[in-house]
C-alpha cells in the first residue's frame, strides 16, 4: 500500500504542467474559450506530441500503454489551469470506448488518429429526457440494404460540433443499445454548437437517416461498455476536479493574505480562515479517494463502485470549495475578469456531465447492505 | 501541503505488500484469540470497560510486545514502519480490544523515554508499559483549557521538595490512577507564560491530593477535578529540566493526536449500525430499506473511506515521529465521523433511545439503551486532543499560511 508517485510519474507531471503553464498564462484562456472550437488546436497538437493523447492505449495504435494513474496526472494538471482541451472527453471516454469496443481496423484508424492529434472524437450519448443513463432511447438505428442509419437528437454533446468523428449510441429494434461511428461529413448530420457556462463547447446533434458504421462486431448490448467507459471518465474527472479545487483554494488563500479591509489583511479574520481550513479538509479527503480509485483501475478492481465513490466525494468537495472560493473573495469572485469564478463554473460542469454526487450516492446506498465494512487494504474483515 | 510532499521514489500500490499482509493477519489473529472474549464483547456492546479489564488486556499485549511498539526499542518498542503501527492500531479497534491506556503509552511514557533521567526511565517505563502504574493527566485547569499555557497551579521549591498548590480538571479516569503527571508553574515571573512551566509526577495518594468526580450528561463519571493543597513532591520527580515543561507538553500532545482518527472503531460502529438498521422495523419494513437511512449510512461509509485513505497517506509521511501537519485533518474529520456514528445509533433506536437509563430488566435491547448516553458522551471528541477549532487554526496557519 503506497500512495507515492515514482520518478517517472513526477517527471510526467512536470512535463504536463510545464506545457500547460506556457499555454495558459494570464489572459490566454479567456481568449481561447471566446472563439471556436473553445480550445487551442496548437496545444492539442503539443499534447499529442508529448504522447499524452495516446497515454492509455496500446503501442500498436500509437499509444503509450500507461496506467490510469498516469492519465489521472494529466487530468489533474488540466484541471489546475482549467485548460479547455477536451482531454477526458476525447481520450478517456470516447477513445476508451473505441479502444474497448472497436474492431482492430477501427482502433487502427480512430485510436491512432486520436493519439497523433489528427482526429478529435466525441461521444454523442446524452439525450434530453434521460439522466446519466447507460442506454440510448431517443436515437434509433435501423439497417437497410446493408447500411445502418441513425435518426434522432443527441444533446448536450461535449465538443459535438468540432469533433471529426462521433461515436453515437442508439437503440436498435430489439431494444438493445449499440454504438456507431458517424463521420463529421456524413449526410443527414446537423450539428449546432454553442458555448457552455464553463467555456467548453457542447452541441445539439441531429441525425436524420444518417449513415453510420457499427462500432465493433456483434450485436451485443453495449450498456456495460458504456458503464465502464463512464466510470473511467468519472475517475479521470475526479482528478481534473482535484486540480481545479487545488487552484481555487490556493487562489483564495493568496487573496486572504493580500486583500485588506478594515485596515488589515483578510487572514486576520478567523471567520474566513476557518472556512479556508475546511476547504483544505474537503480537498485532501477528495484527493485521497480519487487516488485510490485510479489505483483500483490499475489493479483490476471494481471500477464502477470506485468511480461512484470518487464521484460522490469529489462532488461534495467541488461544490464546497467552488462556492466558498467565491464567497471568500467577495464580489470580485463572480466577475468574468477574475479567475476564481471560472473554477467554480468548471467544477459545476464536471459535477453534472456524468452523474452528480446524489446520483452516485443513490447507487452506493442501493449496495450498502452487500458488505460489512469497506476495506481499501484487502479482503473484508470477518 | 500534503499533496506537495507525496514525491518519493516508490511506485503507487493499492494492496499491502505480502509482508504487511502477513503482519496484519498476525495482529488480527492475536487480537481475536488472545484477548478475552468477555472484554471484547464489552467493547463491542459499548459498555464501560472496568479497570481490571484494561489492566489485564494491557498486560497481555505487553507480554507479546504489543503494548508500546512506538517506544524506543530498549524500552519495549518495535522497529515497525508507520504503516505497521497504523495496522496494529486499526486491527485492535476492529477486534474491539481496549487500547493500551493512552495516558501511559502515548503520553507520559514517550515523554519520560525522551526527556527523563536514567533513573526515571528505569523506575517508570517498564511499570508504565505493563500498566503496573496507572497514570492520569494533570494539564487542564478551570481557567486553562485550549489556552493551556495560562495554567496557575504552582510548585515552589523548598529544599529537596516542590510544594504544589492549585487545581486540575477533566482528569480522565483519575479515580483509577496511581500517579499523575502534572504541568505546574515554577516561574511566575517568566517573560513568556510558556517559559515558567515544569512537569512533575507524583502518586495520587500523596497527602494534600483530593479527587472529586464530575458527573457528565451521560450519567457517567469518567472525568474528575483534582485539588492540590501543599502537596510535597520530591525534586527527583521533576521530568527533564525545570521550566521546560511546555516543550514536553507539546511533544506529548503531538503524540496524543496520532491514531486519533479512530477509523477502525468507527468502521466497526457503521457495520453494527447497518446490522441494527436491518433488524429494526419501521411500519413493518426494515429501517435499512428506507432510502434516506441507506443513503445516510452509505455517505458516512464513503467519508470514512476517504478518511482512512488520508490517514494512510499521512502515515507514509510521519517517519521522523513528528505528526504531519495534515494529522489535524485526521483529528478534525475523525472526531466528526465518530460523532456522526453515535448519532446514527440514536436515530436507528428512535423511541427506544429514551430507555437510556433502564436496567437489564428492560425489554429494550442493550444497544438502544446505550445509544443516547454514548452520543452525549461523544460530544467530547471534538473538544479534547486539541478542539476542532484549534485544529482549524493549525490548518489555516501551518498548512495554508494564513
Amino acid at each position: 500500500m503506497d500512495f507515492s508517485y515514482d520518478d517517472e510519474q513526477n517527471a510526467l507531471r512536470q512535463a504536463v504542467s510545464g506545457l500547460l503553464a506556457r499555454a495558459y498564462d494570464g489572459e490566454k484562456r479567456r481568449a481561447v474559450v471566446a472563439a471556436d472550437p473553445g480550445f487551442d488546436e496548437k496545444t492539442w497538437s503539443q499534447l499529442a506530441e508529448m504522447g499524452l493523447l495516446g497515454l492509455p492505449f496500446a503501442e500498436e495504435h500509437g499509444g503509450a500503454g500507461a496506467g490510469h494513474v498516469e492519465v489521472a496526472i494529466v487530468a489533474e494538471e488540466i484541471g489546475r489551469v482549467l485548460a479547455p482541451e477536451p482531454y477526458v472527453q476525447a481520450v478517456v471516454l470516447t477513445g476508451g470506448l473505441i479502444d474497448a469496443v472497436g474492431t482492430d481496423a477501427q482502433r487502427g484508424e480512430l485510436v491512432a488518429g486520436l493519439a497523433e492529434g489528427t482526429l478529435v472524437p466525441a461521444f454523442a450519448h446524452a439525450e434530453p429526457g434521460t439522466r446519466w443513463s447507460t442506454s440510448a432511447s431517443g436515437v434509433r438505428a435501423a439497417e437497410e440494404g446493408g447500411t445502418w442509419r441513425l435518426t434522432g437528437v443527441k444533446e448536450p454533446v461535449p465538443n459535438g460540433a468540432r469533433a471529426d468523428v462521433l461515436v453515437v449510441s442508439a437503440v436498435v429494434g430489439d431494444g438493445a443499445t449499440r454504438l456507431f461511428v458517424v463521420r463529421g461529413d456524413a449526410e443527414g448530420l446537423t450539428r449546432s454548437g454553442y458555448r457552455s457556462h464553463d467555456g467548453t463547447r457542447v452541441a445539439k446533434v441531429e441525425l436524420a437517416g444518417t449513415p453510420a458504421e457499427p462500432l465493433g462486431e456483434g450485436t451485443d448490448d453495449r450498456a456495460a461498455a458504456i458503464e465502464r467507459a463512464h466510470s473511467l471518465a468519472r475517475i479521470a474527472y475526479a482528478h481534473e476536479s482535484i486540480g481545479a479545487m487545488a487552484t481555487a483554494l490556493s487562489t483564495t488563500t493568496e487573496y486572504l493574505r493580500t486583500r485588506k479591509q478594515f485596515g488589515v489583511t483578510l487572514n486576520k479574520f478567523q471567520a474566513l480562515t476557518f472556512r479556508a481550513a475546511d476547504m483544505y479538509v474537503s480537498l485532501e479527503l477528495a484527493r485521497s479517494t480519487a487516488l485510490w480509485a485510479s489505483l483500483v483501475v490499475d489493479t483490476g478492481g471494481d471500477v464502477v463502485t470506485a468511480a461512484d465513490r470518487a464521484r460522490l466525494q469529489t462532488s461534495r468537495a467541488g461544490r464546497h470549495i467552488g462556492k466558498d472560493a467565491i464567497q471568500l473573495h467577495g464580489g470580485i469572485g463572480v466577475t468574468a475578469e477574475y479567475t476564481v469564478g471560472h473554477y467554480t463554473s468548471r467544477l459545476t460542469a464536471i459535477d453534472h456531465v456524468l452523474g452528480d454526487g446524489d446520483w452516485a450516492l443513490a447507487r452506493l446506498a442501493a449496495g450498502v447492505g452487500d458488505h460489512e465494512t469497506v476495506d481499501p487494504l484487502g479482503a473484508p474483515y470477518t | 501541503m500534503l499533496s506537495r510532499d507525496v514525491e518519493e521514489v516508490v511506485g503507487m500500490r493499492l494492496q499491502l505488500s505480502p509482508e504487511d499482509e502477513a503482519f496484519r493477519q498476525e495482529m488480527r489473529t492475536f487480537f481475536t484469540t488472545k484477548v478475552p472474549q468477555t472484554t471484547r464483547d464489552a467493547v463491542a456492546a459499548r459498555r464501560d470497560v472496568g479497570r481490571e479489564q484494561y489492566v489485564e488486556t494491557q498486560r497481555i499485549l505487553n507480554a507479546a510486545g504489543l503494548a508500546v511498539p512506538h517506544w524506543p526499542a530498549e524500552w519495549g518498542g518495535r522497529d515497525w514502519t508507520p504503516l505497521q503501527r497504523h495496522i496494529w492500531r486499526e486491527e485492535m479497534q476492529l477486534a474491539c480490544v481496549p487500547e493500551p491506556l493512552a495516558f501511559n503509552t502515548s503520553m507520559i511514557g514517550p515523554v519520560i523515554a525522551a526527556f527523563g533521567s536514567d533513573a526515571q526511565k528505569q523506575r517508570f517505563l517498564p511499570a508504565t508499559a505493563n500498566l503496573d502504574i496507572w497514570w492520569c493527566q494533570g494539564f487542564s485547569e478551570p481557567d486553562a483549557g485550549s489556552d493551556l499555557a495560562s495554567l496557575r497551579t504552582t510548585a515552589v521549591r523548598e529544599g529537596d521538595e516542590y510544594v504544589v498548590n492549585g487545581q486540575k480538571t477533566w482528569t480522565t479516569l483519575g479515580q483509577y490512577a496511581d500517579w499523575i503527571f502534572c504541568l505546574v508553574r515554577t516561574d511566575p515571573d517568566a517573560p513568556k507564560k510558556q517559559r515558567g512551566i515544569s512537569m512533575l509526577v507524583f502518586p495520587m495518594d500523596t497527602p494534600g491530593v483530593t479527587l472529586r468526580p464530575i458527573e457528565l450528561i451521560d450519567g457517567g463519571f469518567e472525568v474528575n477535578e483534582v485539588f492540590f493543597e501543599d502537596v510535597r513532591v520530591p525534586a527527583e520527580n521533576l521530568i527533564g529540566e525545570e521550566n521546560r515543561g511546555w516543550d514536553y507538553a507539546k511533544f506529548l500532545l503531538g503524540n496524543e493526536r496520532a491514531g486519533i482518527a479512530r477509523v477502525g472503531a468507527t468502521k466497526r460502529m457503521l457495520a453494527d449500525a447497518k446490522q441494527l438498521a436491518s433488524e429494526v422495523l419501521a411500519d413493518g419494513r426494515p429501517l435499512a430499506e428506507d432510502p434516506r437511512m441507506s443513503a445516510r449510512i452509505a455517505e458516512l461509509e464513503n467519508e470514512l473511506l476517504a478518511l482512512e485513505l488520508t490517514a494512510l497517506r499521512v502515515v507514509a509521511h510521519s517517519a521522523d515521529g513528528k505528526p504531519h501537519p495534515a494529522s489535524s485533518v485526521l483529528k478534525l474529520r475523525g472526531s466528526e465521523l465518530q460523532q456522526a456514528a453515535t448519532e446514527l445509533f440514536v436515530d436507528i433506536a428512535g423511541p427506544l433511545s429514551l430507555a437510556s437509563f433502564a436496567d437489564d430488566d428492560s425489554a429494550v435491547p442493550e444497544w438502544a439503551r446505550a445509544a443516547t448516553p454514548e452520543y452525549l458522551n461523544y460530544r467530547k471528541v471534538t473538544i479534547y486532543g486539541g478542539s476542532n477549532e484549534v485544529q482549524r487554526t493549525i490548518i489555516a496557519g501551518t498548512i495554508l499560511g494564513l
